[in-house]
């Protein structure tokens, strides 16, 4: 009995479950609602939960230990000798795993039979030309011990899965009997259901916080193997980026880092400003109508995709910044710059940084205007001297949030500066940032676990601190704003 | 029955500060004051009462054009200070609000220092000319906002950490900061508690001798007690307009009578 099949079962006990559960807690009242604690419909509820979720919470973990636990004794098999050079035991296990899944599919396709897989033998069956007749390739020549590991994992993998088909379908029985059985008409049903919805809610907030572990974990866990074959000094102060597919690579961060941080400022000089005033203009000037039509058109920006603007940076802002400025100025010839992508990523944070603005200059409350205009000041004394100042914390976390993303963007810059890493002052040559270097680190042909590809969980890793910093002072500045109005 | 103004009538040479003629109010399609005539004495505390919504606060927030700054609303009619129309196109309304200044329902502090909300006026007119100037400003402003002794030592705190009354005060303060002639309230007390608001009236009582008053109120006892002329407003018109003790005494319009009795409003 296959896993979704287990599951189908038990929800549909669970089903009956309800139906059966809402029925008696009606009849034990004798068809009288009010003696009952709570409306039958929650009593069919708690029979539901109590058959569904403790039987649907072990076929889940049921279903992650199984593989494990049977390719650890399945693993005793392979010998030494069976892994060849190059090879590893995991390669092995991914061969035995295709293997036992290539056989099932030969059964179901009538290739095979399940006697002929018992005395399955190298000597009188093509395993893999039978397998390559299914449509399962396999890569090297099978090997007897594989082989032989592969139809033992078959068989302990069907035999768990039934097993797994039996408990799991016990225990939605029993939680079904167990719910049915303290269905009367004062157990508090609601309750159930109360604790359910809060248990649910809970673990939704556990999902999005685990992931964010993980993902740290896995950056820090790869990064470290990075520090054991590239020294930390030399990653963290090191001026050179220069790496070499044949090693000896110079893996500095220090361009990178101020690639990012140029393309970043320059993005930020065009965007905080504009969408300020844009955010000023709009809360503060702007009349309804205006507003109605200026806005949505502002934040058509933050849809378009960053491809299309690395398109916009790379075709039209490039050439002409580079025909206009850079080479009647002598100051490079090169289309990408760090002017380019900077103004183009600075566009497409106008959005960013006028919607969140406009919506802390609007908090401030309106007692704040007529204070100020009922002492006789203009609209932009009001908005210098009054707003501002009260709106200023949450501006700031704007203007952080904003250049968080601007550290984060890869694709514009890929387009707009282009990938060569250097350190340098003038604007309109080409530079690179750390996003772009991850990207191009791990798209390459190189082995994974070269110094050369782990750099890339390195940079990320610096990425992500300096991000979640700026993140992180965005929200203590945002909440110290939020209290001074409550 | 209430209490008698204690300077009632005694103003002899009394000035005509503002008169209202024919002012009509339109929101939109709601037409708010309806046609209104009156005119306000110098130095002198009018009150304006009626019931909610009957257009007081709408007629004070025109003597100062702060109904400019709400797009769906239109002032007709000619409103006059010291003989000058004030919606006449020559007149800025930014430098009338100056001269006009206005204390609103909640206490409004800026969330800046308690010196800095009083230096806001003098600060954007040029009032003083150099920093000792302004300070003297301030402390003469926070004196005649009768918190001084209050605040003298902690002039760099927040003016949104002191109490409700402190703040209406001080937001007083702030108003008569830039030399106004006329100081309109707006409910000025409704925000406050029965200690704070005794400590406001007597200041009101107190601006009286400098400046011209109108305050608009809910509660009839306080316009008795604090005003000399009051004016009762019913659905946008002005209904009867004449000294406080003659109108909670002797009210002429069955209206006004029904009102100060409780019997409408």
């Amino acid at each position: 009995m296959s896993a979704g099949l287990v599951i189908l079962a038990v929800i549909a006990i669970a089903i009956v479950g309800f139906f059966v559960g809402r029925s008696r807690a009606l009849n034990s009242a004798g068809g009288d609602i009010r003696q009952l604690h709570s409306l039958p419909g929650y009593y069919g509820q708690a029979v539901f939960l109590f058959s569904a979720v403790p039987a649907l919470l072990v076929t889940a973990v049921w279903l992650i230990l199984q593989p494990m636990m049977i390719e650890n004794r399945i693993s005793d098999m392979i010998l030494p000798t069976d892994i060849a050079e190059g090879s590893s035991l995991e390669l092995i296990m991914a061969d035995v795993r295709r293997i036992s899944s290539g056989l099932d599919t030969a059964v179901v396709a009538g290739a095979l039979s399940e006697p002929e897989i018992e005395t399955l033998n190298l000597d009188n069956t093509d395993v893999r030309g039978v397998l390559a007749g299914v449509g399962v390739a396999v890569a090297s020549d099978i090997k007897p011990n594989v082989l032989d590991a592969s139809v033992a994992y078959r068989a302990k993998t069907a035999a768990a899965r039934g097993y797994m088909a039996v408990v799991s379908i016990a225990i939605a029985l029993v939680g079904f009997a167990v719910a049915l059985s303290l269905t009367k008409p004062d157990y508090r049903a609601r309750n159930v259901s109360e604790a359910a919805i809060k248990s649910l809610l809970v673990l939704s907030s556990f999902v999005a916080i685990l992931t964010t572990i993980g993902i740290i974990a896995s950056l820090i866990f790869e990064t470290s193997n990075f520090f054991r074959m590239y020294p930390a000094k030399d990653f963290f102060f090191n001026l050179t980026w220069n790496p070499q597919f044949t090693g000896g690579s110079d893996l500095g961060i220090i361009p990178l880092l101020w690639g990012t941080l140029y393309v970043s400022f320059v993005a930020l000089v065009f965007a905080v400003p504009i969408g300020l005033f844009v955010a000023i203009y709009l809360s503060e000037y702007a009349s309804s109508k205006v507003r109605s039509i200026v806005k949505p058109a502002v934040e058509v920006l933050a849809g378009i995709p960053t491809i299309v603007y690395g398109l916009f940076a790379l075709i039209t802002v490039g050439p002409l910044l580079r025909d206009y400025f850079a080479q009647p100025l002598g100051l490079g010839q090169s289309s990408s710059s760090v002017l380019t992508a900077g103004l183009v990523m600075g566009i497409m944070l106008i959005p960013f940084v006028s919607s969140l603005s406009d919506d802390v200059i609007n908090a401030v409350p309106q007692s704040m205007r007529d204070g100020s205009y009922g002492l006789g000041a203009t609209q932009s004394e009001t908005v210098k001297q009054v707003i501002l100042p009260a709106a200023l914390p949450g501006i700031v976390g704007a203007i952080i949030l904003a250049a968080s993303r601007a550290i984060g963007e890869t694709m514009i810059v890929v387009m707009g500066a282009g990938a060569a890493a250097k350190l340098s002052l003038n604007p309109l040559e080409a530079m690179t940032t750390i996003t772009v270097k991850i990207v191009s680190q791990l798209t390459g042909d190189t082995e994974f676990a070269s110094p050369e590809t782990l750099v890339a969980f390195a940079l990320g890793l610096s990425l992500f601190v300096i991000t979640l910093g700026l993140n992180v002072l965005a929200l203590y500045i945002v909440r110290k704003y939020r209290e001074q109005y409550e | 029955m209430y209490d008698a103004p204690q300077l009632g009538n005694a103003m002899d040479q009394t000035t005509t500060k503002i008169s209202a003629r024919n002012v009509q109010v339109h929101y939109g399609d709601t037409h708010a004051i309806k046609d209104v005539n009156v005119d306000i004495d110098a130095k002198t505390v009018t009150a304006f009462i009626g019931p909610s919504g009957c257009g007081k606060s709408t007629f004070l927030r025109c003597i100062n054009r702060m109904n400019d700054t709400i797009d769906i609303c239109r002032v007709t009619g000619d409103i006059l200070i010291d003989g000058e129309d004030i919606y006449d196109k020559r007149v800025d309304p930014v430098q009338l609000r100056a001269k006009v200044g206005m204390v609103f329902q909640k206490p409004n502090p800026f969330p800046k220092s308690i010196y800095d909300n009083v230096a806001y006026g003098p600060r954007i007119h040029g009032l003083a000319k150099n920093k000792s100037e302004l300070d003297e400003i301030v402390e003469k402003s926070l004196r005649r906002g009768a918190i001084w002794d209050e605040v003298k030592d902690r002039l760099d705190a927040p003016g949104t950490g002191l109490s409700g009354g402190q703040q209406q005060r001080l937001c007083i303060a702030r108003a008569v900061a830039t030399e106004p002639e006329v100081l309109l309230m707006d409910e000025p007390c409704s925000a406050l508690d029965p200690i704070a608001t005794a400590q406001v009236e007597e200041l009101i009582d107190e601006l009286r001798s400098q400046f011209s008053v109108v305050i608009v109120t809910h509660s009839m006892q306080q316009a008795a007690r604090v005003s000399q002329k009051t004016a009762f407003f019913h659905l946008g018109n002005l209904v009867e307009f004449g000294d406080t003790t003659q109108i909670f005494t002797n009210p002429q319009d069955e209206r006004t009578q029904n009102y100060i009795t409780g019997r409408i409003g």
